[in-house]
């Protein structure tokens, strides 16, 4: 019994110690982000890459550059496992850190996102939802905090529909058609729903929409209502496991796989694993480039890797969520640098760096200086824009590797402004909230 | 040990009936409170109030519905997530629709429209029983589920599937939405879950109570002595749904400020019923201390290494929380099988009777 | 207008199983093996349930933990045969490891507190599982045949048919062992008393690291099954909530009632959704399932085959 007590007491201690909290930051010249990551728990596969690809850069500007114009960045990482509620947690405890607090925060969660936008403007920290989130933030009138630039959930699927076209041999072939989206049954997987009903009734194409339920180990009937209609397209806007066993059931009935298009959510390595050789063809949406061939990856490689390729590729170097990640610490730093640029070389606020992603442009000559000529589109984003309306490319999986299949697809943005527009207004109705006037600010 | 409790002699049946009948257990029970809900706002930092505290509360309010209608009446419902989403949805749509309805009103109606649902759901309570039921109610879970992520209704035709509170006051203060501080969310959930708590000590000691107690250990025994099945199990399942739907509506406008059906899932059922058994089923302190257990303890267990200075990646780090937790609920269990509760009560009689062993 | 709904719904569904044949007789295919998919991780729940009384939280778990055992030492070069033969291997000895750590010391206790011992057991091999093997998405490769067959106008896929087949071979072997032989008396002896069995020579320890060894395979070939259609992921540890309506429906304590609860579920779960499920907007099979199970129910509380529960006043 006795050492049962010492047992009792180390745990208690133990627990006691978690007790006690944060501990205090000191006062340098850094700048603290707050990484939100889930290393661990069914989204584990493909949150791994991406904090792999967001903390190799930060390595990268820390060791190389020395930081922001002489500012380090320093980070932390905190596990939500894709929680909501550890989400909470994590935001809590990492929003103080740092000499003047955390500056931006990537929720990488539509939970964590939907639950950190109230919250931005209050605790002065911007939200930067990098293609996930709200699509509705890319008004920047009604959600000055929240950024999703370079594109958003309806102007990717509007860029499918315009391919889908393409393919067909014109937009107005596509009239009698028939496109399927298999969704996730959640927020996320109803995010193209509005757009594709608007776009079918502009177009005149057949819509069917299959919800899968979480998780979505178990799709036959799906497909086996698939197998019955035939469509000639079908969208799958999937997340974790969903996506797995998608394209191998597609893969098993013996559907083109080429016909198959992903959400940039269903479109990386780890989604095609089981499927294997069967999986050859699919094609997914991506706003980034893929691949290693860009002068930042060797000089990541170089750095960070000192040249050992086992080592990074044991990092997901190179895969299509680390390349995601990367870009999104590359935004996220210039963001800071934009800032830097009006208010000085110094930590700056949460406030000042939303300034800077409020007044981000990024262009062709400073993309090429990164060593990432060819990686993403030029980005502007203003007042009344926080999506800067970025292209989408289709890629293929070749069955070792994707690779870019097409050129940069312009969103229709006529069709999707103004739903937009109109989803903001009804937030900030339903909150009480008045738009701002963007002319009148600087 | 530091008082004793003999000697004190009540002169009246309401005294000798109180809850704390002893005075230095009333006075421990008020200090308590007081220390609730004046020290720690004025202690703690917005971390321990949003992501410790405030969850807490609101796991033991929905533990505490749980506890009354699994650990007191004996029927098992896996169905809570689903009746704290009909809480949330509900507060919401009579929210939005009712602007000027005083909020906390409105949490209390969500409940009673959670409980008519609780009672729906516990029709098949007459005929099913045991773990049988408890898989018949994850019916309820999943439907509820389906049916808040179906009808657009539910969450105001918003494209995102995703309903957020809106800012409300109550008393001048705002309780709600961004504004709200986490001082006032967490005296907000503090106060319902000490005024619930206390219903729920009272209904257990009283008829009611009793009815499903006598359900629960012998249920054909009960019928025969006059006891109706029917409208014990019923009041069960409604009793229970009011906590987990206002519970539900708390994690809305409280907790979260903005949630999906995904924040009521499977797993959120699994927890509050790990909370009752680890805590003690039957026994009200016994879904607190459980609450405090399910919620706290995996918060410390990711400190931990953090404070003390360790510098552990975040996956190893999980992963073996998740060895030590489950470690932790096992040696519970072998310690003391019938939940922390009984232990606390052992603690108590051990302490009565210290130093001498018996 | 009303007419038109209550049509749509009760008979346009019929006239749409009628007319497509071939289809309707996929679908009953599909669910069929669906439901024996479902009913290879419910016999793991209703082994140990009939032996131990314990309802094994932990079931699906097992499932991940086994196939996430084969898969890693499959990774690390061992040849497919030999990496079977260690997985069992660790199965066993995480029988024994349970039936010390967990069920001696619990013996005799109420079943709510062995269920939570065995949450326990779930947070404990989830953390150790994903410590050890790692949390990415590994291939299954078993060398196995996956293209799909045309079998009369229906695509088949071997692979289901392959799964199929194995989960009916395990459910007659075991139906057959529990039956015929003397361990699967001393299996049923247990479940019905566990003192009276101890009092006719019957060792509870002998009999439990039994089970639960065989729980443990048969959750490795669960594993095998699932993890070859999504990759060996944590998900996996999400089927034992799928096998729930399967247990319930069949009895928890009746192995062939897993494989009609299982089938049962299967079919009735894909024809609600292929052609109920575009009526009221799809994703109805979860809800469809627990739905079916409970209406089974409320005509035989204790599900198809299982024990009738005898309350005694």
């Amino acid at each position: 019994m006795q050492h049962k007590k010492t047992s009792w007491m180390v745990v208690g201690l133990a627990m006691l110690v978690g007790l006690i909290g944060a501990a205090p930051g000191l006062a340098q010249n850094e700048i603290f982000i707050p990484l939100l990551v889930y290393r661990t728990g069914p989204y584990a596969p493909s949150g791994i890459p991406i904090a792999n690809g967001y903390t190799d850069y930060l390595k990268l500007l820390n060791t190389r550059d020395g930081g922001v114009n002489g500012v380090k960045i320093t980070w932390e990482e905190c596990e939500t496992q894709y929680d909501t509620k550890l989400g909470v947690e994590c935001y809590e405890k990492l929003k103080n850190q740092g000499p003047t607090g955390a500056v931006l925060v990537n929720p990488y969660s539509t939970g964590i996102t939907y639950q950190l936008i109230p919250k931005a403007p209050v605790d002065k920290i911007p939200i930067h939802s990098m293609g996930y989130g709200r699509t509705a933030t890319a008004d920047g009138r009604v959600f000055a905090w929240t950024f999703n630039f370079p594109t958003t959930y309806w102007s990717q699927v509007s860029a499918f529909v315009r391919y889908v076209g393409e393919q067909e041999g014109g937009i107005d072939k596509l009239k009698g058609k028939k496109i399927a989206l298999v969704y996730h049954n959640s927020p996320y997987g109803k995010e193209p729903i509005p757009t594709l009903e608007l776009l079918a009734k502009q177009y005149g194409f057949e819509l069917t929409l299959l919800a899968v339920d979480h998780p979505g180990q178990e799709q036959k009937a799906t497909w086996l209502q698939i197998r019955r209609s035939q469509p000639n397209w079908i969208f799958l806007w999937g997340w974790g496991v969903m996506n797995q066993v998608s394209i191998k059931e597609a893969a098993a009935i013996n559907y083109p796989m080429d016909h198959l298009i992903g959400a940039w959510w269903s479109g990386s390595e780890a989604d095609v694993v089981p499927a294997g050789e069967g999986a050859k063809g699919y094609r997914s949406g991506n706003f980034h480039g893929v691949g290693t061939d860009f002068p930042l990856h060797a000089a990541i490689l170089k750095q960070v890797y000192n040249g050992d390729q086992a080592a990074a590729k044991a990092n997901n170097f190179g895969e299509v969520l680390y390349n995601r990640g990367l870009i999104n610490a590359v935004y996220d730093t210039e963001a800071i640098r934009t800032a830097m640029a009006k208010f000085g070389n110094k930590p700056l606020t949460g406030e000042q760096v939303r300034w800077g992603f409020e007044h981000f442009d990024l262009m062709e000559a400073r993309l090429k200086e990164l060593g990432l000529a060819g990686f993403t589109r030029p980005i502007k984003v203003s007042c009344e824009d926080h999506e800067g309306n970025g292209p989408v490319f289709i890629q293929q999986w070749d069955g070792k590797q994707w690779q870019k299949l097409t050129d940069w697809i312009s969103p229709m943005r006529e069709v999707v402004r103004p739903q937009l527009e109109q989803a903001a207004t009804d937030y900030a109705k339903e909150n009480n909230l008045t738009p701002r006037n963007c002319a009148s600010e600087s | 040990m530091l008082y004793r409790e003999a000697g004190q002699f009540k002169e009246s049946y309401r005294k000798d009936q109180a809850i704390f009948p002893v005075m230095q257990d009333r006075v421990c029970v008020v200090a308590l409170l007081v220390v609730a809900s004046v020290v720690v706002p004025l202690v703690a930092n917005e971390y321990w109030l949003q992501a410790i505290l405030i969850p807490f509360l609101i796991s033991s309010l929905a533990a505490l519905g749980l506890n009354l209608l699994t650990g007191y009446a004996g029927q098992v419902s896996l169905g809570t997530g689903g009746f704290m989403a009909v809480g949330a949805y509900t507060a919401y749509k009579m929210t939005t629709a009712f602007p000027a309805l005083n909020i906390l009103l409105i949490f209390l109606l969500s409940g009673l429209v959670a409980a008519a649902i609780g009672l729906v759901f516990g029709i098949p309570s007459l005929r099913i029983k045991g773990l049988y039921l408890a898989v018949a109610t994850l019916a309820a879970q999943f439907f509820l589920m389906w049916l808040f992520n179906r009808v657009a209704w539910f969450y105001n035709y918003n494209p995102s599937g995703t309903i957020t509170a809106p800012p409300r006051t109550f008393l001048g203060l705002m309780v709600t939405g961004p504004e709200a501080t986490a001082t006032i969310r967490y005296l907000v959930a503090l106060t319902f879950v000490v005024v619930f708590a206390l219903v729920a000590k009272n209904l257990v000691r009283s008829e009611i109570g009793r009815t499903w107690m006598a359900i629960r250990d012998m249920d054909v025994a009960a019928e025969i002595i006059g006891i109706r099945p029917l409208t014990t199990k019923l009041t069960a399942f409604a009793v229970s749904s009011f906590y987990c739907g206002v519970a539900g509506a708390l994690v809305l406008f409280l907790y979260l400020g903005s949630v999906e059906t995904l924040a009521f899932d499977i797993n959120v059922s699994f927890q509050v019923l790990f909370m009752i058994i680890i805590g003690g089923l039957g026994s009200i302190l016994g879904s607190i201390i459980g609450a405090a257990f399910i919620t706290i303890v995996p918060i410390f267990l990711t400190n931990a290494p953090r404070v003390i200075g360790l510098a552990v990646p975040v996956d190893l780090s999980k992963n073996i929380e998740a060895i030590i937790f489950g470690g932790l609920i096992l040696f519970f269990l072998i310690v003391e099988p019938q939940g922390l509760a009984r232990l606390w009560q052992i603690g108590k009689e051990k302490l009565r009777r210290w130093p001498f062993p018996y | 207008m009303a007419l038109d709904n209550s049509l749509a719904v009760l008979i346009a569904p019929f006239v749409d199983m009628a007319s497509a044949p071939i289809f309707f007789a996929e679908v009953v295919v599909g669910g069929f093996i669906a439901g024996v998919m479902y009913a290879m991780v419910a016999l793991g729940f209703v082994l140990i349930f009939k032996a131990s009384g314990v309802f094994n939280f932990a079931q699906g778990v097992m499932v991940l933990f086994a196939a996430l055992t084969l898969v890693g030492l499959m990774e690390h070069g061992l040849p497919v045969w030999l990496a079977l033969v260690i997985t069992t291997a660790v199965m066993i000895i995480l029988a024994f490891a349970i039936e010390r750590v967990v069920l001696r010391p619990l013996v005799n206790q109420p079943p709510f507190t062995l269920l939570m011992a065995t949450i326990g057991l779930t947070f404990f091999l989830e953390g150790f599982g994903e410590l050890v093997w790692g949390s990415n998405v590994k291939k299954l490769n078993l060398g196995l045949p996956e293209a799909p067959v045309d079998v009369g106008g229906m695509l088949l896929n071997q692979f289901d048919l392959l799964a199929a087949f194995t989960a009916a071979t395990l459910v007659a072997v075991l139906a057959f062992l529990s039956q015929k032989t003397s361990l699967g008396r001393a299996l049923r002896a247990v479940a019905d008393d566990h003192q009276a069995a101890t009092a006719v020579g019957i060792s509870l320890q002998t009999i439990w690291v039994t089970v639960w060894s065989v729980a443990g395979i048969v959750a490795l070939v669960g594993g095998i099954m699932w993890g070859a259609k999504s990759g060996v992921q944590f998900s996996l540890s999400l089927i034992a909530l799928k096998a729930l309506p399967v247990l319930i429906l069949g009895g928890l304590t009746s192995i062939p009632g897993a494989i009609v609860g299982g089938l049962i579920i299967g079919v009735g779960e894909k024809i609600a959704e292929v052609y109920w499920g575009p009526l009221v907007g799809g994703a109805i099979e979860n809800w469809f399932a627990y739905m079916l199970a409970m209406v089974f129910l409320l005509f035989r509380p204790q599900g198809l085959f299982g024990e009738e529960i005898i309350e005694r006043v």
